[in-house]
């Protein structure tokens, strides 16, 4: 089926009741097929596991993971392997979760930053791990034997609050994203020091208020940035360059997409076919892909579908899953998440 | 506060006369502006016994409503340029707002042009949700807010 016709339609396969506050985020666990999981974290404290039921494919929650952290779960990140999941959390920790025979125990509680923790991510080794809080820094810490996790860098220079971290989806280079407005792009010196090696801010084309999220393409030389400027910009490397050399090329803007959610957009991710999902503040979630219209003037995005009312309320994060289905997961202020199928008109 | 006020003089105003409203408000969905400023006028000013209302922070004007888009803006002014209180008041009124009006409204909360040195950095933080959030899970900053809002010391 040709993607670029536009013969696609959004089904709402579930809802998902459970939390009682707003859901922040979700993480699907990416060694999980079958049946298919993730994760899920909100304001009412708590991280929930949802799975597919192989027979009926309808999902429902599997654990409820309560009682360890004290104010807001703010982002989850699941270990490549699946095995360990990492919950930030308002209450200035990072707990570490482990999957023992179905039942999730933490086993690691990471302390350090002075309030509330963001976000946080594994790399692709899955060796390393970032964290990032209100505090302006963004700590990397590793990954030991035995469930110990040692602080490795504390890395400051954004002078905001800091939102999100991601790791490139195979090179061990961090981004970070901030109140501040800008993306910092952090790299290690080969001596085990990290540096910010470029920063992405208005004057190189980026963003005007607070970037909420990123994500990678599946090639890792595009990356798609979302604000409270109200626009998503992509963002392009060459990637040949930074794997054959230590040499950390530049990031450059590549296109902005605007006119399109009218509040906050909160999240973006980008498929491993090249669809990117974005959730806002407008409660809508919309599709975007590159246009092969106007390859005279490099490559263009356009809108593929939108789908408004998504939620009753803001949505605060949209993730694909891992599959090879158009599966897609959105969480939201209503306290829901939404299990949609984008998938070809019938 | 015990490190002297902020503003230790404000001009106190006179109450308006409330408006008898003979509908129930909650008879239909539709929200006017009067309807938001009965809510918000009482809360209590985070320095002194005073409302909102009789500081000048908030009036009628201070409200706008699109009801067929569901969003509320509400812009306050507040008694002084370098009012360190601005952002409790912001606080405030997202709290009671969220108390009394449907969830799927949209609010925004500003101070009014020119009437604060830190603008732009207050007007940020005030519709940043994660920094409201995160603010209202701080049992201090809880404490104040809830003392402004439920407070019958006026």
């Amino acid at each position: 089926m040709d993607l670029y016709d536009g013969n696609l339609e959004l089904k709402e396969l579930q809802t998902l009741h459970g939390h009682t506050d707003r859901v922040w985020s979700l993480a699907w666990n990416p060694a999980a097929s079958s049946p298919p999981q993730f994760a899920s974290c909100s304001g009412d404290k708590t991280v929930r596991i949802w799975e597919q039921s192989p027979s009926s494919r309808s999902w429902h929650c599997k654990a409820v993971m309560e009682e360890t952290h004290t104010r807001t779960v703010r982002s989850c990140a699941w270990s490549p392997s699946g095995k360990l999941l990492a919950t930030a959390s308002f209450d200035a920790t990072t707990a570490i979760w482990e999957n023992v025979g179905g039942d999730f125990e933490c086993v690691s509680t990471l302390e350090g930053h002075e309030n509330e923790v963001k976000s946080v991510a594994w790399n692709a080794g899955g060796t390393l791990l970032a964290t990032c809080s209100r505090d302006k820094t963004v700590w990397i810490w590793e990954v030991m034997p035995g469930n110990e996790f040692e602080c490795a860098s504390v890395l400051q220079g954004h002078s905001q609050d800091v939102k999100m971290v991601k790791w490139h989806p195979t090179l061990d280079i961090l981004f970070s994203c901030s109140y501040d407005n800008t993306i910092k792009v952090w790299a290690e010196d080969g001596t085990g020091d990290w540096h910010c090696v470029q920063t992405l801010g208005e004057a190189n084309n980026g963003h005007s208020s607070t970037v909420w999220a990123l994500s990678f393409n599946a090639d890792g030389d595009k990356m798609v940035t979302c604000s409270d400027d109200l626009t998503l910009k992509i963002w392009e490397t060459d990637i040949t360059r930074i794997e054959s050399g230590d040499d950390p090329a530049p990031w450059s803007h590549l296109c902005t997409l605007s006119g399109y959610h009218d509040r906050t957009i909160f999240s973006v991710h980008w498929s491993r076919e090249g669809i990117i999902a974005s959730g806002a503040a407008d409660d809508a979630i919309r599709f975007f892909t590159e246009s092969k219209d106007a390859l005279v003037d490099g490559p263009s995005y356009k809108l593929l579908l939108k789908r408004d009312k998504a939620h009753d309320m803001d949505v605060n994060s949209v993730q694909w899953s891992p599959g090879e289905n158009r599966l897609l997961a959105s969480a939201s202020d209503d306290g829901t998440i939404k299990m949609w199928e984008l998938a070809a008109l019938t | 506060m015990t490190l002297g006020l902020i503003n230790a003089n404000p001009v106190v105003h006179a109450k308006k006369e409330r408006v008898a409203r003979t509908e129930d408000p909650h008879s239909d969905d539709a929200v006017d502006p009067l309807e938001i400023y009965d809510y918000v006028r009482d809360i209590r000013d985070p320095e002194h016994p005073y409302s909102l209302e009789q500081l000048s922070v908030l009036s009628e004007e201070s409200i706008t409503v699109d009801d067929k888009l569901g969003r509320i803006l509400i812009t306050f002014t507040p008694t002084i340029q370098h009012c360190s209180m601005a952002t409790v008041i912001g606080l405030c009124l997202r709290v009671k707002l969220q108390e009394c009006f449907p969830p799927h409204y949209k609010v925004d909360i500003k101070v009014a042009p020119g009437s604060h040195a830190d603008e732009e950095s207050v007007n940020k933080q005030l519709n940043d949700k994660e920094r409201v959030a995160a603010a209202l899970e701080n049992p201090n900053l809880r404490q104040l807010v809830d003392e402004c809002l439920y407070s019958k010391e006026l």
